[in-house]
């Protein structure tokens, strides 16, 4: 079960990429950050913000077929 | 009634003109402006330019949330709001807000309450490049969630 994830400013250098997707539809937002942690090498994801399709998300939020998961590390615009 | 959006992010340079006048109303006495500009020094470090990105669509979602608060707030308030992308040099403005209100002590306070929020919740990041080097800023230490959208006041106050 497909999902997105996209990523910005620091964990999108991390990465080296803007967007994933992947098949892990069923786990929850901190789930996610942990498996992105070991499998893609990313750090510090507890202290990272997500939206799921364009809101905040709890932790626990669990990620569904076809939704759109953003990375959000401390924001600093204006 | 101005068609363009009254909360956008751009990658083109703001026209101050005219974010101002999608607030001109002939009910309001006064207008405030904000005009978020690239400062040079910070802390004695000198900053060659600044790049800033944005979650796009949903910045906007957030300047659009941050207006719906200042209307609970302020119900004579009439806000808009447009954050640049891209790189931009030292003086270029990256935000601009105008808020415009029949009395002017509202437009003062809701215009300071947006920008404290956009430093809140609004998805946009900004690098620095300085002589020595560049880095993306934001408190990476920060631990707590943002309940309700609403991160804890004053983790970036730049």
């Amino acid at each position: 079960m497909m999902i997105k994830i996209l990523f910005f400013a620091r964990l999108q250098e991390e990465i080296g990429k803007d967007s994933l997707n992947i098949e892990k539809a069923g786990l929850t937002v901190n789930q996610l950050k942990q498996w992105l942690e070991k499998e893609h090498g990313l750090h510090s994801l507890d202290q990272t913000m997500a939206a799921v399709n364009e809101d905040y998300a709890d932790g626990s939020e669990v990620l569904k077929e076809g939704d759109t998961v953003a990375l959000i590390p401390p924001v600093s615009g204006g | 009634m101005n068609k363009e959006k009254r909360f956008e992010v751009t990658d083109h340079p703001i026209s101050t003109e005219s974010v101002i006048q999608k607030v001109t109303r002939r009910e309001c006495g006064a207008i405030t402006t904000f005009i978020g500009t690239v400062r040079e020094f910070t802390d004695g470090k000198r900053t060659l330019r600044l790049e800033y990105q944005a979650y796009k669509d949903m910045a906007e979602k957030m300047l659009e949330q941050i207006d719906k608060e200042v209307q609970e707030k302020w119900p004579n308030a009439m806000s808009a709001i447009t954050h640049r992308t891209g790189t931009l040099e030292i003086s270029d403005a990256a935000v601009v807000i105008a808020v415009s209100s029949p009395h002017r002590k509202t437009a003062y306070e809701a215009n300071e309450y947006i920008i404290e929020r956009i430093k809140q919740i609004v998805p946009i990041w900004k690098k620095e490049y300085w002589d020595d080097g560049s880095a993306w800023i934001g408190d990476q230490l920060e631990k707590t969630p943002y309940p309700e959208g609403n991160p804890p006041k004053g983790a970036n106050d730049d």
